[in-house]
């Protein structure tokens, strides 16, 4: 039996993934970890928390309860701790009748293998103890592990870092080099790529906290807020257009010029989220508050017309719940709209009972149709506006004026009906006509005005709370028992009120320490960022079906802190970013790549390919082209031509793309026009999400119609041929500086021998070959005056050497 | 039969702990990784099929809009006598209408137009289909399709991807998923979409790329749209002053420097920046020979009708998917609008039927001729059907017809289906099934199972459920319209 024990002991060892720590020798199993993952893929969909789908009575995920795990039934249990013998579970997972084995093979679901059976076998011998879900109890401040010379450690993470890796026998990567790590901070804190002289003055700093001033730095960017922003955008599916039915215009440029700011203030992270949740119910709520609740009315919303009200009401609130959940709480609450989750411990009647926070939005459920000038500002009530003290000027002159040419033509039309004399009516009619075109002048310049002033719509709560239904099957028309306000009871209580919670009381019960999810949801994500996989990978889902953390007690170290500091997200940042963990090389053998392909130990230095907004911006910045300007409506870059009216209703708003032109199509891509139903193709082709809901992470994919856009987009062709004209620009410079400066400028670094060959050979066969064709040679340099020396030739050349770099891998890499 | 090759990370990735395990790590944690595609017990990997496909490819012609059942297939010739005559309550059963009926009363309209059995099936067809009629013999009608919504928008995301709620996969992308590629040069699945259509401006619909979306998926698989207007492909052309003698010497350069950098730096992702830079390469001519119908004689372009010779057209690009699937481009889809007959529907469904019949019935004799169309699977549908109700004004030839999901006819061919045959019965009113309903689940089911799927093991974990196109419900192969 012994020899038996320490045999299921080494299977179990051999079963871990890699993604989980590995078991010290004595260590038994434990149930969160080995076997609760393995019970809830392969039993919970019919022994589990869900009553409608329980089979046989039997629910595996509580030892309790006469369901339970441990209940007998015709004198079995179906789990008796301590004894495999007795236990029933183990016959069935054991046996070779197909009509008696579980999983059944109907299921589609996969047999316990060896070591799967092990790990059950020993938790069911040692007890078979039933532990809560690790998401789902509060992080405690983790002791540091030992690591015996730990000098490689810069910040306390480190020492997790390193002790997993030593306990798969490895160690970490050297510190990057300073051109890389200049490169690698500035992209990944403010979304740009340093320039030239940041990379010198980099590189000349040989003070020991030239790295940490660096850091701090690139944190007080403006910039910084607006890259910060961009991942917030995609996690609350922020656009420029409702999604729905005609896709029309919606109006929320306000509610992202609030995000970056927020970042860029370094709002601390609860108060940012309480904001988000009830900035509209704050004590005395700021105009920045009530703007934040506009996450609120994020949502896809349909336009009046076809659908049901009621259906559409219904939809919104089931969304704003879904959006809750995945941003906040990092849990599939969705999954309990038709039935009880089957996995995590949120029933139907918990989703409903949150749903009655976020019911009672004072507005119609669908949006209005055209004509209004409120429909043509893409604006629903209720909204805040904004006018500049010009425009209250203008709008407050104007409804003196309007009412006074009001009252003229109204009395001109009385003194028109009473004239009795042909001559004098007539005259006063063409006064009459004359004060009508004066009223109606004034009332176009009103108009023009309202729909210059920028607006922001908010939250706001009904007088009268909607009552809340659990809907059966999730089904609108079939409202079922009435739910009050309340949260899930595995989660920490809702603090008791006087009277009916309120969002505000939701969002103070989020952001209480206490919170087992909040703050670790929040530090996934940001590392998520900066190392390109959160430690748990699945960082839309911390429930039992998410992936375990890589790192359970580095995690639970930074939620720790984070809210220990004050929800201080720059000090966060600032901490990951000073780790040795983040400071190593990115460069690895293959085996060393083939082993952990997404780096989930940390051997190395993370590499991934830019998000797309990130390519653009770096596009533009390094080129030259970089309209630096902080906020503001949204803009048009160029797209291909008939996109948006291959699939727009006649009756669309906006139904065809007009690009816009000037400083407004070099602004970073954080600002780009989103329209739901067809977003811009230069980011959805480099897996920008569609923003039609929560996306709290992005594929990264690697495909032809990627390598196409990057050849061939237009507009990326004219950045590179900016950046060759300013390398031609100074005469003096030899070929192989101007090479270096093009190079420098992308990659961050100089060209070596081999780079500056392939090159600079390139340059010239590309030289001789447009020498050769003006015509081909004209053709790319339309447009363009030559400044005195160059040859369009040159430039043409230098053109495509430009964009030769641009598509290389280590450019379009942040490594 | 073609074993195809998935080149999916996950496979990739399964390589990788294959090679891991030879350094110490069990080769069985390789179960807990894999998603449920894999690990079904038993299953096959990912890009073999689970039995023997019927089907290798697939051309879905989605009538965007919803076109009339009554007035196109499913002949219910007793209506006449019903004119203006109220619906009886024991027909609708209050069932939901949409805000546009709501409250209002509800008159029967019959179709104005004549219905013939097709001399080649027996099967009624409706006089605006002749082409279709004559080839019915290869078509399998079925008049009992239903759905859950009631409105465009969710009932299009459901029959496209499986469910109502947007972020789903949709049917292209899962098979580009599930069964990989076939061809070097082209994208698995394409999206063609008519850039004009006769009915007019007024019933028309919107479209949204989900419809051909990845949803969850890897974006890699999603639709590939083809454009009317510019680059076939986004993107594809060579800018002004770029051609491809320069584009291949800036690319070799490209090509070298990454080789480089690949030996530097190890990570295997930059040789997969390769390979993709020199497929779209390859695409820059291969697209352009697709799309280049220079090369077909008269006699085929006769075939699709005049329409063909329009960009943009449904004719049109009934013909690029012929060329589509004889390069192996495994699902192909043409959105063709203009169906939303609320109004004027005697009008406008002759221009819409002028569009489609004849194109679609050279689609059948042209794949038929070529040896293709015993594996290619075609699939002709809307989101719903009509109401037999009218909406608006009601007059023999004046009548509109609102959204009717609880019954609706389409149309399949090709790749394992039984010809000649209609499936399905409903009521005197074509408003409930009465036999044989085949829900859009069951549709998607029965595509997959042609393909070689089953239908419950072709799955991608997200947000902790094993995500099926057939969704959490039972669905069901619809065996009787299989030869």
């Amino acid at each position: 039996m012994a020899d038996l024990a320490r045999s299921r002991t080494a299977l179990l060892l051999l079963a871990l993934p890699l993604a989980a720590p590995p078991v010290p020798c004595q260590s038994t199993v434990r149930f969160d970890r080995d076997v609760r993952p393995l019970l809830a893929d392969r039993c919970f969909a019919c022994h589990g928390r869900d009553a409608e789908q329980r089979k046989a009575g039997l629910r595996l995920d509580l030892p309790d309860g006469p369901d339970g795990a441990y209940r007998v039934r015709d004198g079995r249990a179906a789990i008796r701790p301590g004894s495999l013998a007795d236990s029933a579970l183990w016959d069935r997972v054991t046996s070779a009748d197909p009509e008696f084995v579980m999983p059944p093979p109907r299921s589609h679901e996969a047999r316990l293998d060896d070591a799967e059976r092990a790990a059950i076998a020993r938790w069911i011998e040692e007890g078979a103890t039933y532990q809560a879900h690790w998401a789902f109890v509060a992080p405690v401040r983790p002791a540091l592990p030992d690591v015996g010379d730990g000098g490689w450690c810069r910040q306390p993470l480190d020492r997790f870092v390193l002790r997993r890796l030593q306990d798969g026998g490895l160690g970490p990567n050297p510190e990057a080099d300073r051109r890389t790590l200049i490169r690698r901070l500035t992209l990944d804190l403010t979304g740009l790529p340093p320039t030239r002289d940041e990379i010198h003055a980099f590189l000349a700093d040989r003070s020991p906290d030239a790295y940490e001033r660096l850091v701090d730095g690139l944190l007080a960017r403006p910039t910084y807020g607006e890259h910060m922003a961009r991942y917030w955008l995609d996690l609350v599916r922020f656009a420029d257009t409702n999604g729905l039915h005609h896709d029309h215009y919606r109006e929320m440029s306000l509610y992202r010029d609030q995000v970056i700011r927020s970042f860029n203030e370094n709002q601390p992270y609860d108060e940012f989220v309480t904001d988000q949740l009830a900035g509209d119910l704050r004590p005395d709520a700021t105009d920045a508050q009530q703007i934040a609740s506009g996450f609120h009315r994020l949502h896809m919303i349909i336009d009046v017309g076809t659908a049901l009200p009621e259906e559409s009401l219904a939809r919104n609130v089931i969304d704003r719940v879904t959006a809750v959940g995945t941003a906040f709480l990092g849990l599939t609450v969705q999954c309990a709209v038709c039935h009880d989750h089957k996995y995590d411990p949120i029933g139907q009647a918990d989703f409903y009972a949150m749903s009655a926070f976020f019911n009672n939005l004072d507005a119609a459920p669908e949006t209005g149709a055209r004509g209004t000038t409120e429909f043509k500002r893409g604006l629903q009530p209720p909204y805040l506006e904004f006018p500049t003290p010009e425009q209250a000027a203008a709008l407050a002159r104007l409804e003196t004026e309007l009412r006074a040419a009001s009252a003229r033509v109204d009395e001109l039309k009385a003194a028109v009906a009473a004239a009795a004399e042909d001559a004098g009516r007539q005259a006063l009619d063409e006064e009459r006509k004359v004060a009508e075109q004066t009223l109606q002048a004034l009332r176009t310049e009103l108009t023009n005005i309202q729909l210059a002033v920028p607006a922001a719509m908010v939250m706001k709560e009904r007088a009268e709370p909607r009552p809340a239904y659990v809907l059966i099957r999730g089904d609108y028309a079939r409202p079922g028992a009435r739910v009050e306000r309340g949260t899930p009871a595995f989660l920490p209580p809702l603090a008791a009120t006087a009277g009916t919670p309120t969002r505000l009381d939701f969002a103070r019960w989020l952001t209480a320490p206490d919170h087992p999810l909040t703050a670790r949801v929040a530090v996934n994500r940001f590392w998520q960022q900066l190392f390109g996989v959160g430690l748990v990978k699945t960082s839309e889902d911390f429930g039992a079906q998410g992936e375990p953390p890589s790192h359970p007690e580095l995690l639970d170290l930074l939620a720790v802190s984070f809210v220990e500091s004050g929800w201080d997200v720059k000090r966060l940042l600032k901490e990951l970013v000073m780790s040795a963990a983040y400071r190593q090389a990115s460069a690895a053998s293959p085996e060393r790549f083939a082993r952990d392909p997404e780096n989930r130990l940390l051997a190395r230095g993370s590499r991934f390919r830019m998000d797309a907004e990130m390519i653009r911006d770096q596009i533009l910045a390094s080129s030259g082209l970089l309209v630096q300007q902080l906020y503001g409506r949204s803009v048009k870059p160029p797209q291909p031509p008939g996109i948006w009216a291959a699939i727009t209703l006649p009756d669309s708003f906006p139904r065809t793309f007009a690009a816009d032109t000037g400083d407004a199509i070099h602004r970073r891509s954080v600002y780009t026009f989103w329209k739901r139903a067809l977003p811009p193709p230069q980011m959805t082709i480099l897996d920008a999400p569609s923003r039609e809901y929560c996306t709290a992470r992005r594929e990264r994919t690697n495909t032809p119609l990627q390598a196409l856009l990057l050849l061939n987009e237009r507009e990326y062709l004219k950045a590179a041929r900016n950046l060759a004209q300013l390398a031609l620009a100074d005469r003096n410079a030899s070929t192989e500086e101007r090479l270096e400066i093009v190079y420098e400028t992308i990659t961050g670094r100089l060209p070596d021998a081999v780079e500056q060959d392939v090159l600079l050979r390139t340059a010239r066969d590309l030289h001789a070959m447009y020498a050769a064709d003006p015509a081909r040679c004209a053709a790319l340099c339309e447009g363009v005056t030559l400044a005195d020396g160059i040859t369009p030739a040159e430039l043409a050349a230098w053109t495509m050497v430009v964009s030769a770099i641009y598509n290389l891998d280590v450019a379009k890499t942040r490594g | 039969m073609h074993r195809i090759l998935a080149t999916h990370d996950v496979l990739q990735s399964r390589r990788r702990f294959l090679k891991a395990a030879a350094v110490g790590l069990g080769a069985t944690a390789l179960g807990a990784l894999l998603p449920g595609a894999l690990r079904a017990q038993g299953g096959p990997r990912r890009g073999d099929p689970h039995h023997a496909p019927r089907a290798r490819r697939v051309i879905f012609l989605f009538m965007a809009g919803a076109p009339s059942q009554l007035d196109l297939f499913d002949y219910k010739p007793d209506l006449e006598r019903q004119f203006r005559q109220p619906l009886p309550p024991s027909v609708s059963m209050g069932q939901r209408v949409t805000a546009m009926t709501r409250g209002r009363s509800q008159l029967v309209a019959p179709s104005m137009f004549g219905f013939r059995q097709s001399p080649a099936s027996g099967v009624w067809w409706s006089e605006l289909l002749p082409h279709l009629s004559a080839v019915s013999d290869r078509i399998c009608v079925v008049h009992t399709l239903n759905t859950n919504a009631i409105n465009h928008d969710p009932a299009k995301t459901f029959i496209c991807t499986g469910s109502e709620i947007p972020g789903k996969a949709s049917m292209g992308a899962w098979l580009s998923y599930g069964l990989g590629s076939m061809n070097r040069d082209l994208p698995d699945f394409v999206v063609l979409t008519s850039a004009f259509w006769t009915g007019g401006k007024r019933n028309v619909q919107g479209l949204y790329s989900r419809l051909w979306g990845s949803g969850f998926l890897p974006s890699r698989h999603q639709g590939t749209a083809f454009q009317t207007v510019g680059d076939p492909v986004l993107f594809l052309s060579n800018p002004d002053g770029v051609d491809p003698a320069v584009r291949r010497r800036m690319l070799d350069a490209v090509a070298e420097l990454n080789h480089k950098h690949q030996r530097e730096i190890g990570d295997p992702e930059i040789r997969t920046t390769i390979a993709q830079q020199e497929m779209a390469f390859r695409m820059q001519s291969s697209v352009p020979a697709l799309t280049d119908l220079s090369d077909e004689p008269d006699e085929v372009l006769a075939l699709y009708g005049p329409e063909v010779h329009k960009t943009g057209s449904f004719a049109r690009n009934c013909l690029l998917a012929r060329r589509m699937i004889e390069r192996d481009v495994r699902f192909v889809q043409i959105n063709h609008r203009g169906w939303d007959h609320h109004s004027i529907l005697p009008q406008q469904l002759p221009g819409q039927c002028f569009d489609v019949d004849q194109p679609s019935a050279a689609l059948i004799r042209d794949l038929e001729r070529r040896g293709l169309l015993d594996d290619t699977l075609i699939v002709f549908a809307g989101e719903f059907g009509r109401t037999v109700f009218c909406q608006g004004r009601l007059e023999r030839d004046d009548y509109g017809r609102d959204h009717h999901p609880r019954c609706f006819s389409g149309w399949l061919a090709g790749g394992g289906i039984q010809g000649g045959i209609a499936h399905g019965r409903t009521d005197d009113f074509s408003y409930n099934v009465v036999e044989d309903p085949v829900g859009i689940h069951d549709l998607h089911a029965t595509m997959l199972y042609l393909l070689g799927i089953d239908h419950e093991r072709l799955t991608f974990p997200f947000q902790g459920l094993d995500q099926r196109l057939t969704g959490v419900e039972p669905a069901r192969v619809v065996h009787e319209m299989l030869s």
